[in-house]
């Protein structure tokens, strides 16, 4: 079985689905046995949330209408 | 832009549709590349769009045509500003899992939902403050691929790099995005229960 550290590595490309399928079967089986490394899973997608969340956001009026406005005067 | 046939003023009727449908994704996408730039690399993407408007043979791609440029005009502003990050020390930053680091300090003693409350105590403006900390070759494909949705071989293709690089620096990016949250959580009180 993989070490902690060696399932840790890659527990974001596993998110991702970026791994093969060894590597996927190698971490799952960590998984299954590894409360600890669960957290680390749990927090993982927490963190991904959290970055995912901030990269939304209105754009202010002032900002819109000022973009609007170079918009309108290019050419 | 439209098809073989268009005049020269249907190409920029659709160029300022399409700006104007984007608009609020391209400044969302500036915000987390280059803070408070984000206005100006927004102006500056829209400029060099309109001079390159000649270059756009497939409509459905102008989308991403227009992200691609916004992403090098944020690189550019961000080089030109020649921010300094915070020095990295990589074997540290290799080994540091923030999940641990919380679990082993504890920082709210009190709490059932110890991670949650940490990662809790980040608003928006927190979270760009933080990536605004990492080299930009972290930091670009961190927030194009998991804040802003893009693919990794989009990301690889606009950064004119292969995709085995952009899986590195991304690797390379969570660690030190993980680090980074903990020392500016020390740094700005996030990690004092009586302030939440």
């Amino acid at each position: 079985m993989i070490t902690c550290s060696e399932a840790v590595r890659r527990l974001w490309e596993y998110l991702d689905a970026m791994v093969d399928e060894a590597d996927r079967e190698a971490v799952e089986e960590h998984l299954s046995l590894c409360r600890r490394c669960c957290g680390e899973l749990e927090f993982a997608v927490e963190l991904r949330r959290l970055l995912l969340g901030s990269g939304r956001g209105d754009i202010p009026t002032d900002v819109l209408r000022r973009l609007n406005q170079t918009l309108e005067e290019l050419g | 832009m439209a098809g073989v046939q268009v005049t020269r003023a249907d190409q920029r009727e659709d160029f300022r549709r399409l700006v104007r449908a984007e608009l609020p994704r391209l400044y969302a996408i500036a915000r987390s590349l280059v803070g408070a730039d984000a206005e100006d690399a927004v102006q500056d993407c829209m400029v060099k769009a309109f001079e390159r408007l000649d270059q756009v043979r497939d409509p459905a791609a102008g989308a991403a045509w227009l992200r691609s440029i916004l992403v090098n005009c944020c690189r550019d502003r961000g080089r030109a500003r020649s921010r300094q990050p915070v020095p990295v020390d990589w074997g540290e930053a290799e080994d540091f899992s923030l999940y641990r680091k919380i679990a082993y300090e504890d920082p709210f003693p009190y709490s059932d939902s110890l991670h949650l409350d940490f990662l809790q105590g980040f608003g928006r403006e927190d979270v760009h403050a933080v990536l605004l900390r990492l080299p930009e070759i972290y930091r670009v494909p961190l927030v194009l691929v998991y804040m802003h949705g893009f693919l990794t071989k989009e990301t690889a293709a606009i950064l004119q790099v292969p995709l085995g690089t952009v899986l590195a620096r991304l690797h390379r990016g969570r660690k030190l995005f993980e680090k980074q949250m903990w020392d500016y959580a020390e740094e700005n009180g996030l990690l004092k229960e009586d302030v939440r």
